[in-house]
């Protein structure tokens, strides 16, 4: 199910320093025209259908289309996605729609400070097999320190 | 129209080398790969390296989306909880058959939960039960148990959160992240007998080779993908089951430079929706749906298969059935003629709903209920499978009406979910580990300074992806100790950067010498196209290697074919050839691909059993041995070795130990 880009909506991000669907794609397969200002998919193939360009482009341009060898014509998936939650909309070859919205995270995007109120150990425990967070492991940190024998 | 002999790509390489720039750099540590393995590296190292010193992420992709959970995941297959690390070895032995290690996998479980609840922290959703809604897990709160080690998730963007917390880590200590670079080649020591110090690669974005050189590396690159012919055809071959851009690197880089390998016989042939390769779990587990053949009949309870599962004894008779086995019996309903294999989606969901209906739920309360379970069941295709979706969609599937066909998938190459290839490692250097299992640094492979996590650590399967973030921390750890204790070494290439770059630059030389000696640049006798040379592989391996095709079977007789066509395909890629940047990529792709398929049929022809019926069988050797290895059987590691000096492969055994017992 390729992703395929609408020339009416994609803007080629402006050519801005980067075009948000060729940023991302995890296989390299989004790229940008830059005569045209258009983005396409550059090798429909090897696409994963993963939709990672899909949810990311700014303008909402890129859909995906069923694999033609694969799927009858007319279903179609899809989603909106916002920063605590996407909404996925659904269409049925029938007509038929459904629509879902899932939560997909729990804390503002760009506020991890993963090392912020974690354990600092210092250079003498690095011989140890403990990781740096172990001493505060939940339920006890005795899960980091055991050994098969614990449980003979 | 213009004669079709010109590059088609967009990026076009750059034929003339002297344009090609070469960038330089040293790091202590460098991670290869941007999967859950490095990424769980990048949040770890920084804690263990003193004030000062260097490290990079060189990721091929963008971070955010990269690597085996890119699209997200609807659950979390590994957390101890409740459990323990002991019954977490007992499952895995238990499900690869037996030979694992299990100093590796006890070691993983002792150390994964920490990493789920790191999750939780930077703002995974992780199911909760009711009564306990709201609290974090390391506030008491009791997770949704689809089974006895899996925990349902809201997990579409579970890769952009993990991803987000490796970057502001990197960014916190000043290290770099570096994307867009594919690492194609490692480089030993010039000095130092057997010890890494480099890794060479190239640009996706602009014409430019990056030589690295280091003190400690992590390679962690995913499996492989695309190495078997894959039932989909054409514009379908994308939507493979694991992600398609997993070219066997991490194998083909650490084997090429001398590492031991281990268990690469091993593969995954998931039973999945058929070709939308929706996941199945919680199918299984969550909705508690059951598997009929074509007449209905509930063929896992049959005596036939009961049959079956007793010639593999005592893994058959297990109280849970093995992966490879399951799929033994799949195989064995339809080779009898009584597929197709559906998923009963239909009568699970109704299953709930008259249980509710049974209990005096009122008709509005139904309708609620049934509003979730909906939801569920179609969270866990949209979460991480998508196009499963999309192939319901298309057909009109509406799961609680009509059952879906599943089938056994195309082989996969990996070592973090239910298959176990991959590279012999250390074990923790710890008593209760066997000598011969460890070697002073926690998952370091057989070359100094080289380690690996996720799915290259072979040989301890069902990691996942919490398991896999888990392992790139224990190994970063390891790293961070080796470069203290080798802090006097000094990297040194053997290999000039000039001449790296005509290496990583050939299959571009090699177009640009012959683009226009025909009218079309697809249709060449001078040179082949890096897709032609994935086609030919996977037919071939397919076809003589136990691909789906032939229902997984081969024997001595067709390795000898299959080994012949990869000497020639090893041969011809000297003449790839591409015109692009991004065909540059699937050129150095495909050249792993290869290496990583002929370890992997060589560990099978070394094998003289069938150790996982239903993923592969030796029509010569059909039965699963049990006899020890002391005793000259095979319930023992295959090993190999690619000497890179002599560039000769060699195979061997070696002894299996049990750690826990019984």
């Amino acid at each position: 199910m390729p992703s395929f880009v609408n020339p009416e909506k994609c803007d080629g991000c402006k050519g801005g320093e980067k075009t948000a669907c060729m940023y991302i794609c995890p296989n390299d397969l989004m790229v940008l025209n830059a005569d045209e200002m258009r983005a396409y998919n550059q090798e429909p193939d090897q696409c994963w259908e993963c939709y990672s360009c899909v949810k990311i482009c700014p303008q909402g341009a890129i859909e995906v289309r069923h694999y033609a060898d694969i799927a009858p014509m007319g279903g179609y998936v899809q989603p909106m996605r916002g920063t605590d939650s996407i909404m996925w909309t659904i269409k049925f070859r029938n007509g038929n729609m459904k629509r879902f919205k899932f939560p997909i995270r729990t804390t503002p995007e760009g506020s991890i400070k993963p090392y912020e109120g974690k354990p600092t150990p210092g250079a003498d425990q690095l011989d140890s097999e403990l990781l740096f967070t172990s001493e505060n492991y939940y339920p006890s940190p005795d899960r980091a320190t055991c050994k098969p024998s614990d449980f003979a | 129209m213009a004669l079709r002999n010109k590059p088609q790509w967009e990026l076009l390489a750059e034929p003339d080398l002297s344009k090609v720039p070469v960038e330089e750099k040293h790091y202590d540590a460098l991670l290869v790969g941007g999967g859950m393995a490095c990424c769980g590296a990048a949040f770890e190292i920084g804690a263990w390296l003193p004030d000062g010193a260097t490290c990079a992420l060189v990721d091929k992709a963008a971070l955010e989306r990269s690597g085996a959970v890119a699209q997200g995941l609807s659950a979390i297959n590994t957390y101890i909880g409740e459990n323990t690390p002991a019954d977490y070895v007992r499952m895995v032995r238990n499900d690869l058959m037996g030979v694992v290690r299990e100093d590796l996998i006890f070691d993983l479980g002792r150390h994964v939960d920490d990493s789920v609840h790191h999750f939780e922290e930077w703002g995974l959703p992780i199911w909760k039960k009711e009564g306990s809604e709201g609290k974090k897990l390391v506030e008491g709160g009791v997770p949704v148990r689809t089974g006895k080690w899996q925990i349902m998730i809201n997990g579409e963007s579970y890769k952009c959160i993990v991803a987000e917390a490796a970057k502001a880590a990197l960014e916190t200590k000043g290290y770099d992240l570096i994307e867009r670079v594919f690492i194609v080649k490692l480089l030993l020591d010039a000095n130092k007998e057997n010890t890494i110090a480099g890794a060479v690669g190239f640009n996706l974005r602009e014409n430019k080779v990056h030589v690295y050189t280091c003190k400690a590396m992590l390679v962690a690159c995913g499996g492989a993908v695309n190495i078997f012919r894959p039932r989909s055809t054409d514009e379908g071959k994308g939507r493979a089951w694991y992600p398609v851009w997993n070219a066997g690197s991490t194998y083909t880089l650490c084997m090429q430079v001398g590492a031991e390998m281990t268990m690469m016989e091993n593969r995954f042939t998931p039973s999945r929706f058929k070709d939308g390769y929706g996941p199945v779990g919680a199918w299984f587990l969550l909705f508690k749906a059951t598997v009929t053949n074509g007449y209905g009949e509930h063929y896992v309870k049959s005596d036939r298969a009961k049959a079956e599962l007793e010639k593999y004894a005592p893994y058959g008779l297990a109280p849970v059935t093995p992966t490879c086995l399951r799929n033994h019996l799949m195989l064995f309903e339809m080779k009898e003629g009584r597929g197709p294999i559906y998923m009963d989606t239909a009568a699970a969901l109704n299953a709930f709903l008259e249980e509710k209906k049974a209990s005096g739920m009122d008709e509005k309360a139904l309708k609620k209920y049934w509003k979730e379970l909906e939801a569920e069941a179609w969270e866990d295709f949209l979460d991480m499978s998508v196009g499963q979706a999309g192939l319901w969609a298309s057909m009109n599937i509406e799961p609680e009406k009509v059952g879906s066909e599943i089938m056994p998938t195309e082989p996969y190459m990996l070592g973090s979910h239910s298959g176990c290839c991959g590279i012999w490692v250390s074990g923790p250097n710890e008593d209760w580990v066997p000598d011969d299992y460890k070697w002073g640094y926690n998952r370091m492979t057989t070359v100094n300074g080289l380690f690996t996590a996720g799915d290259g650590v072979g040989a301890s399967g069902h990691k996942f992806s919490s398991g896999s973030h888990a392992e790139g921390r224990i190994a970063a750890k390891a790293m961070a100790r080796y470069i203290r204790d080798n802090a006097d070494f000094t990297p040194t290439l053997a290999v000039s950067a000039d001449d790296l770059k005509a290496e990583i630059y050939k299959p571009v030389t090699v177009y640009y010498e012959n683009y226009q000696k025909t009218t079309d640049e697809m249709v060449n006798p001078n040179y082949i196209k890096p897709r032609h040379m994935m086609e030919r592989l996977m037919k071939y391996t397919d076809e003589y290697g136990g691909g789906w095709s032939p229902y997984y079977m081969t024997n001595g007789k067709l390795l000898d074919i299959v080994m012949q066509h990869l000497q020639w395909l090893r041969e011809d890629s000297e003449k790839m050839a591409a015109g692009g940047l991004h065909e540059l990529l699937r050129a150095w792709e495909n050249l792993h691909r290869i290496w990583t398929v002929e370890d992997h049929l060589r560990h099978i022809q070394f094998r003289e059993e069938s150790r996982y019926p239903g993923f592969y069988y030796r029509g010569d050797f059909m039965q699963a041995d049990d006899k020890d290895y002391d005793a000259g059987g095979w319930k023992c590691f295959v090993n190999s070795k690619y000497d890179p000096k002599t560039g000769e492969w060699t195979c061997m055994k070696k002894k299996c130990h049990q750690i826990i017992s019984d």
